[in-house]
């Protein structure tokens, strides 16, 4: 197994201590296993995704570290000390649930404050810090309103709120945007990312959107059928990733499956050099890599090919081609808008774009 | 999410009080049936007499057959009434949906006995009904057979249970996805068709969980026979509340509950089972 | 499941079947009207038609001391009763709604068997339970055998609206740091305030109104409609129909109140639960 799923790659900053470490967790239903031998840590203070498919256990592997479940074996750490021993209400932890599960009998004021009325916090301690949060996602002003009288972005604020004023050590979302239109959910993911730098507090997010979490994320955790498939920055995992299916599975890709003989890489009609040892080979090639010849200058080191253009989809600002190469063979191709193209067309692009993948 | 303690918490105290006044009584009432009467006291002397006595002697048989048939009449009936006002609000009422539904709901659960004792002053020699007819002079006398007979109970008790009818079916009717309608009528399907291939299969489960209901009810009142139904409306569940008054036989008559209470909860199986098999998704 | 909003199929009228629904109706609801325009008439029950319409019954009614001594027992024992199916009701809907264990299907049947069951057996069954735990009857063995068979009125009533409940609330409290008691108390307890109130309501209407089990748990002191039983048996009067028809008025508008209370608590749910019994 590739080094992704065990250790994540070490953080810039070498010092940096993990403030949550699941180690080797396995989370089984009935008969099936959802989470399986997952190991994770989590630095504290930055932006954590765990993404992936519905059913990738995603979900499960943030219950577990709330503590609504027990994981079927393995163990959970949190500042040195055993986490999964704790039940829910005593952990450092907060969520913000997906659909936020605001009081409907209490109002947002009481909403924000009911973790702290709980384990009896002074009423002007209450007070200065409720008026605090609220001011933090910007809902002053609707302290008195019940969440039925709340829109759902206005909902979601307030259930960040009412996490938020505990201080937790770790903050988790579930997929706390996915019930918001585009719009809304653009602007709420640049305010979720602004808050997290200014109060510094440790996230952990759950979502299955692969735009935001390259948008939000200091790192990626991407899950695939309960185990984890790879963590790094997203940087790293979209120009490096290191499976097939993380390939297709953040942005688009082509992906070209060949053989390497005698230093000669072929996938279907396309060959180039390369220095590596025989056998077959996959290559995720992002479709932006690839350029129309004549486009830009003439790099050393590029694979030209002919295709015909198949199909054009306009995007604004950029055009996807499907180009046929022949033999069967299309990849995707995205340039820059340039209005209809038809008929044969040479492209090229560069032999380090094309990255090994495994399966 | 919920720590075993939770659970026990409330599990626990349920359990023992269903166990106690539930099971144990039932329990109580079996042992009963296996006792005997020796000089007007209960004598705990185990014995199968009691059983003996009701197979062997017609009487009860006789009995029970009669509230048979009166359930199953009841419960015929209030299908009859029941079913057609269910479909009614259904399809057909639009705006005033809700209050019907309302209107229906309501006398359900007002009591059994101001119902019952309506019936009886409406049916009597004297009552209202006779009044009625005598006014609009169709009869110059009093009828006799409204009150008094097994017709009375059977009425009175299909006007008790028409509403208890009345609400699976609607709420079986109401579930019914009005796109799978349309597409029966789309498929050149009429009313009638429609409704004998589409309506009323998909509402059977309902119509049988009423059915269970009334007819269930009925084999045990002894209330409406009390009231209305005079000797010739005798029920099964009489005989029992007379061996536990004045006849003083508890063993018997424990014996004969024994017996309703088989009949009813092998209905309540059958009712299940029939009810999963027509149940459709 | 739930109650969706679909356009209307036929809102062609359909004279036979609205008559013939008519005519339901009228059966329903014929005999109370008879009942209680009887009531004021002054030549008594019977005959046709009422003449000399007179409020003397009631009046009557208002005199007579036994009726409302009877009063008296049947509001005591309905109270006991609610509070007894209340929270036996709620303890068995949280555990249906929460806990598995073995057997808990037959636990699920037996709490809702009195519901089915003729009120006959569950009154003898709970008779020779008195007489074998050496106990008297009286008001005490009413509200036991009340309380009993309702819990299942309860428990149903109960858990449909714990079904209700978004689990994630609980999750939240106690993600926030509540315990679960704090939890019950603070998030459960108050979602479920229309469903309690409502079951409440019908549990005391039901009580009151009972007569099945009653009749064999009773000791001295009759409830109203043993009382009224009672006086059945020696002839009718007038004075049954005035008392009647007061009993018809205020159960009709407890129900009402109970119909709204359990629509506002259920949302489209609120018809279904009979079927779901």
């Amino acid at each position: 197994m590739s080094a992704s799923a065990a250790n994540p790659p070490v953080q810039n900053t070498a010092e940096v201590t993990a403030l949550l470490e699941v180690r080797t967790v396995n989370k089984r239903f009935g008969s099936t296993d959802v989470l399986k031998n997952v190991s994770l840590n989590i630095a504290s203070g930055e932006f954590l995704t765990l993404l992936g498919e519905s059913g990738s256990g995603k979900t499960t592997l943030l219950r577990l570290i709330a503590g609504f479940e027990q994981p079927s074996s393995g163990e959970i750490w949190m500042g040195g000390e055993r986490l999964d021993r704790l039940p829910s209400y005593k952990r450092p932890v907060n969520t913000v649930f997906q659909n936020y599960a605001l009081f409907p009998h209490l109002n947002a004021r009481d909403n924000v404050a009911y973790g702290l009325r709980v384990k009896g916090t002074s009423a002007s301690e209450i007070t200065s810090r409720v008026e605090q949060a609220l001011s933090m996602v910007k809902m002053q002003g609707f302290a008195a309103s019940r969440p039925s009288q709340l829109s759902g972005g206005q909902q979601q604020r307030i259930a960040l709120a009412r996490a938020l004023v505990n201080r937790p050590q770790l903050l988790l979302l579930d997929e706390p945007l996915s019930a918001l239109d585009a719009n809304l959910r653009k602007q709420m993911q640049s305010e979720l990312k602004a808050l997290q730098r200014e109060i510094g507090i440790t996230f952990l997010f759950v979502t299955h959107d692969q735009e935001e979490a390259m948008a939000l994320s200091d790192r990626i955790a991407l899950l695939r059928d309960g185990a984890l498939e790879q963590v790094a920055t997203p940087r790293e995992v979209y120009a490096r990733p290191a499976t097939a299916y993380t390939a297709q599975f953040i942005g688009q890709t082509n992906l070209l499956r060949g053989e390497i003989r005698g230093g000669i890489v072929t996938c279907g009609t396309l060959r180039w050099p390369l220095e590596e040892a025989d056998g077959p080979v996959i290559f995720s090639l992002r479709p932006e890599a690839i350029r129309l010849s004549g486009d830009g200058k003439r790099q050393t080191s590029e694979v030209k090919f002919r295709g015909a253009v198949r199909q054009q989809l306009y995007g604004g600002s950029s055009e996807l081609l499907e180009v046929d190469c022949g033999n069967g063979q299309a990849l995707r191709v995205r340039i820059p808008a340039r209005g209809p193209l038809t008929g044969e067309h040479d492209f090229v692009f560069s032999i380090a774009d094309a990255t090994p993948v495994q399966e | 999410m919920y720590s075993r303690a939770y659970k026990s918490l409330v599990s626990i105290p349920p359990l023992l009080w269903v166990g106690a006044f539930l099971l144990l009584p039932y329990g109580l009432m079996f042992a009963h049936s296996l006792w005997a009467v020796r000089d007007g006291v209960i004598v705990h002397q185990w014995n199968w007499e009691n059983y003996k006595t009701l197979f062997s002697n017609p009487l009860y048989a006789e009995v029970l057959f009669r509230t048979m048939r009166i359930a199953a009449s009841v419960t015929f009936c209030s299908l009859l009434l029941g079913y057609p006002l269910a479909y009614y609000l259904a399809f057909h009422a639009s705006a005033r949906k809700e209050l019907l539904y309302q209107l229906v709901i309501v006398p359900l659960w007002v009591s059994y006995l101001v119902r019952g004792y309506a019936w009886k002053t409406i049916l009597g020699s004297e009552g209202v009904l006779n009044g009625f007819l005598q006014y609009l002079h169709l009869t110059h006398e009093p009828v006799g057979f409204f009150l008094y007979s097994p017709f009375s109970v059977v009425l009175m008790l299909t006007h008790i249970y028409t509403p208890f009818v009345f609400l699976p079916i609607y709420a079986a009717l109401e579930h019914i996805p009005r796109p799978l309608i349309e597409a029966s009528q789309d498929l050149g399907a009429g009313s009638l068709q429609t409704f004998w291939r589409v309506i009323l299969p998909l509402s059977m489960p309902g119509l049988l969980a009423g059915a269970t209901f009334a007819f269930v009810l009925s084999l045990g009142d002894f209330l409406a026979p009390l009231l209305v139904g005079g000797p010739s409306g005798t029920m099964i569940a009489n005989v029992v509340q007379s061996l536990f008054g004045a006849a003083f036989d508890w063993p018997l008559g424990a014996a004969i509950s024994v017996g309703i209470l088989v009949i009813t909860i092998s209905l309540l199986f059958l009712s299940e089972i029939l009810e999963k098999r027509w149940a459709f998704k | 499941m739930g109650f969706q909003m679909r356009p209307r199929l036929t809102t062609r009228p359909a004279p036979v079947l609205a008559v013939y629904a008519a005519f339901v109706f009228a059966f329903i609801y014929l005999p109370i009207v008879v009942l209680i325009l009887y009531s004021f008439n002054h030549d008594g029950v019977g005959g046709f038609p009422p003449r000399h319409l007179t409020l003397s019954w009631y009046a009557q009614l208002f005199a007579d001391s036994s009726i409302w001594d009877s009063v008296l027992n049947s509001l005591v024992v309905a109270a006991a009763s609610v509070a007894l199916s209340l929270t036996l009701g709620l303890l068995a809907a949280l555990a249906l709604d929460r806990a598995s264990f073995r057997g808990i299907a037959l636990f699920r049947r037996l709490v809702l068997l009195p519901l089915i069951l003729p009120g006959i057996i569950t009154g003898l069954s709970l008779l020779m339970f008195a007489v074998f735990a050496g106990v008297h009857l009286s008001r005490v063995t009413v509200f036991l055998g009340h309380g009993t068979a309702l819990i299942s009125v309860a428990t149903t009533e109960l858990f449909a609206g714990l079904q209700k409940l978004d689990r994630a609330q609980e999750e939240a409290s106690l993600d926030l740091g509540a315990t679960p008691w704090q939890t019950f108390w603070r998030i459960t307890l108050p979602n479920l305030r229309l469903s309690l109130i409502a079951a409440g309501l019908l549990i005391f209407t039901l009580s009151m109104d009972e007569i099945a089990v009653t009749f064999f748990l009773i000791g001295r002191d009759n409830t109203l409609p043993l009382e009224i039983w009672g006086r059945l048996r020696r002839g009718i009067t007038p004075e049954i129909n005035a008392i009647s028809t007061l009993i018809f008025a205020v159960s009709v508008g407890l129900i009402v109140v109970w119909y709204h209370l359990r629509a506002r608590s259920l949302g489209g749910q609120a018809r279904e639960f009979i079927a779901q019994a």
